[in-house]
């Protein structure tokens, strides 16, 4: 018989993480992704039993789940998994989790930090770029033939001098912020509480950023309070040559409006990474040549993956060895989204 | 028979054979107290034929890509004492001619630095994140049918080469910067106060980099500078961005790359015969292409004229150019 290490505990007597539904990683991946010899994977989608079945037959053995956007963590779920201490998740985003109940059943939570901010940061200055200055436009112009037969393609609209408003100056927000001073913008901002040591112009509301900004730009959490926050009122106050980004959470624009405004010529543009049915996009925004889309993965690089790879198997290690989170959220200072 | 008075004011004439972009786009920033267009390409004469006829007493000409003042014009225009661009380039202007006969030149240095340096950026970040590619997916409804769409790479740590650090090369470097980018760069000669690391030639920074954005002027040491042994030592995964002149790429090596797979993408505003564009391009996911408007904005234009109008003004007042090229 071949000899036993007993310094690595076996398969059988590894922790158990829970996976509800197949994470994008494991997608582009393989499902290996997050391996770890400390911790093993119970896939709840590889099962044919009934979510609630499956819980409930292997709920006394869960201490962790690691959950994405698309697989949220609810109350109910959390009810039938007594000894639940954590959830992992792979997004930035919290608003699929009930943070909640979390913070009641006293659940710590880890998620991305900060490690998508860059990336965000990057799409986010790309979008507003690609709107001002045409830039898939002019792309799709080219590539049609269409400047040897019909001549220049009319003129962009300058970035520098514009005023930024940003929405939620958080992590991403201020990386936002940074890049967009380099290219002569000024900024300003809303937020849940004005932050001491910015130099940016604070709003005490959307509106008001929206009437004195040439673009806003959303970088906030999605919430009950944030929930279409960008609704008909701060459109119309962001005027007809006001432009907006979203790259957060789409529910948060009130999406039916922004499209009758992209299509009436109420507002300049938009750059759109979020929708609020992903994958379903309103069709009318196809026709748009002042509306640039991306199925959001505005943090969707190479780099970012190893990175997430890193965080997720880091945080869990760190839990299954009562060591210090490296991610964790701090629940007291995070609004609930009820979804 | 000809229509037009040339001589209905009395006001010196500034010769204007094609009309650049500025002036298309916003004439009414060309009414001066100081000068009248004598505009050629109104005329149905042959362009020798009309400047022997109209331009021999003209003393300044405008000048732009699409606008070359060369050796033969020059010679039909003896009063000629200015040249002014109308672009940001000079390359399509005979300067060793102009030298020669003590003809000024000037161009719209500065006020398009910023507006190419964010198309740059934005031709960048687009090959790298694939954003233009993406857009066309959700149009065309794919991502509900095929879901997500390829990784991009991450801008950040990524080593960017600057061609030429001019004021468009500069514009660019503080923008890369922002975005946590190592810029390198090379040029005629190394720049004192700058804290980018120089490269001696372009093959050098080539291999260094994992971009290489093109800032400098055409000239014929220029010239086809960017060749397959260039973009080879960039790389499979290494992007090219050119806002400065076509023909400093040898664009047939560099499409051969690019159908090949010997570069990772590019991200062309000009070409070597525009408006012309290599059909392979068409078909690539991995090239951003853009009909020569890198500086085509209203603001940008209005700055230009004013530098243009100033210099026309200057000359004709006798007073000293705003923005004189010729000691270079």
């Amino acid at each position: 018989m071949a000899p036993h290490n007993n310094s690595y505990p076996s398969q059988h007597d590894l922790p158990n993480v829970l996976i509800l539904k197949l994470p994008p990683s494991f997608v582009i991946f393989g499902e290996h992704f997050f391996d770890s010899a400390k911790f093993r994977f119970l896939k709840a989608y590889e099962s044919s039993l009934p979510l609630p079945q499956f819980l409930l037959a292997h709920a006394q053995s869960v201490q962790a789940i690691l959950s994405s956007g698309g697989a949220p963590v609810t109350a109910d779920t959390i009810c039938l998994l007594p000894n639940l201490r954590l959830v992992v998740t792979t997004s930035q985003g919290l608003n699929h989790i009930d943070l909640s109940e979390c913070r009641r059943r006293g659940i710590a939570v880890a998620g991305a930090g900060t490690i998508f901010s860059a990336d965000c940061a990057d799409s986010v200055v790309e979008l507003l770029i690609d709107v001002l200055r045409k830039v898939s436009a002019a792309n799709r112009f080219v590539k049609q033939g269409l400047w040897s037969s019909q001549g220049d393609y009319p003129l962009g609209s300058k970035l520098g001098g514009k005023r930024v408003g940003i929405v939620g100056l958080g992590n991403i927000g201020s990386e936002v912020a940074k890049r967009l001073e380099a290219f002569g913008c000024s900024i300003s901002y809303n937020s849940r509480n004005k932050k001491p040591s910015v130099p940016y112009a604070f709003y005490p509301n959307v509106g008001e950023l929206a009437a004195n900004c040439d673009a806003l730009i959303i970088c906030c959490a999605l919430t009950d309070e944030t929930y279409h926050l960008i609704n008909k009122e701060v459109l119309s106050a962001l005027g007809k040559d006001g432009v907006i980004i979203n790259i957060a959470r789409g529910p948060i624009v009130d999406e039916k409006e922004l499209v009758r405004c992209l299509v009436e010529g109420e507002i300049r543009g938009a750059g759109l990474d979020v929708f609020e049915h992903e994958p379903d996009v309103p069709h009318e925004l196809f026709a748009l040549d002042n509306v640039v889309m991306s199925p959001h993965n505005a943090v969707f690089t190479r780099e970012s993956f190893e990175d997430l790879r890193k965080i997720v198997v880091g945080n869990l290690e760190a839990f299954f060895s009562n060591e210090p989170l490296l991610t964790a959220v701090n629940l007291d200072d995070q609004p609930h989204f009820s979804g | 028979m000809e229509q037009c008075d040339y001589r209905s004011q009395d006001l010196p004439q500034v010769l204007v054979i094609k009309p650049p972009p500025i002036l298309t786009f916003f004439e009414d920033k060309f009414i001066s107290s100081k000068f009248q267009l004598l505009k050629a390409w109104e005329s149905t004469l042959p362009l020798d034929q009309f400047l022997t006829t109209y331009a021999g007493s003209v003393r300044a000409v405008l000048s732009s890509a699409d606008s070359p003042i060369t050796a033969d014009i020059i010679r039909l225009l003896p009063s000629l004492q200015i040249v002014v661009a109308a672009g940001a380039g000079i390359n399509q202007i005979d300067l060793n001619e102009c030298r020669r006969l003590g003809i000024a030149v000037t161009n719209v240095a500065g006020v398009f630095s910023d507006d190419g340096a964010d198309a740059a950026i934005g031709l960048l970040i687009d090959v790298l994140r694939k954003i233009s590619a993406a857009d066309r997916y959700v149009r065309n409804g794919l991502w509900h049918a095929k879901g997500d769409y390829p990784l991009g790479s991450k801008l950040g740590g990524k080593r960017v080469g600057i061609v030429g650090l001019g004021g468009f090369g500069l514009a660019v470097a503080k923008r890369l910067e922002a975005f946590g980018c190592i810029v390198l760069y090379n040029s005629r000669k190394q720049k004192p106060f700058v804290p980018y690391p120089f490269y001696t030639n372009v093959y050098e920074l080539a291999i260094d980099s994992d971009a290489l954005i093109i800032c400098c002027a055409l000239n014929a040491e220029t010239r086809h500078m960017i060749n397959r042994k260039v973009m080879l030592a960039l790389g499979k995964q290494g992007i090219i961005i050119n806002i400065a002149r076509g023909a400093i790429i040898n664009e047939k090596e560099m499409v051969e790359c690019l159908v090949k797979g010997e570069i990772g993408g590019a991200g062309l505003d000009v070409l070597e015969n525009e408006p012309n564009v290599p059909e392979e391009l068409f078909e690539l996911d991995n090239v951003v292409l853009s009909p020569h408007r890198v500086v085509f904005t209203p603001e940008g234009f209005m700055a230009a004229c004013e530098l243009v109008v100033g210099n026309l003004e200057a000359f004709f007042s006798d007073k000293p150019l705003l923005s004189s090229v010729m000691d270079e």
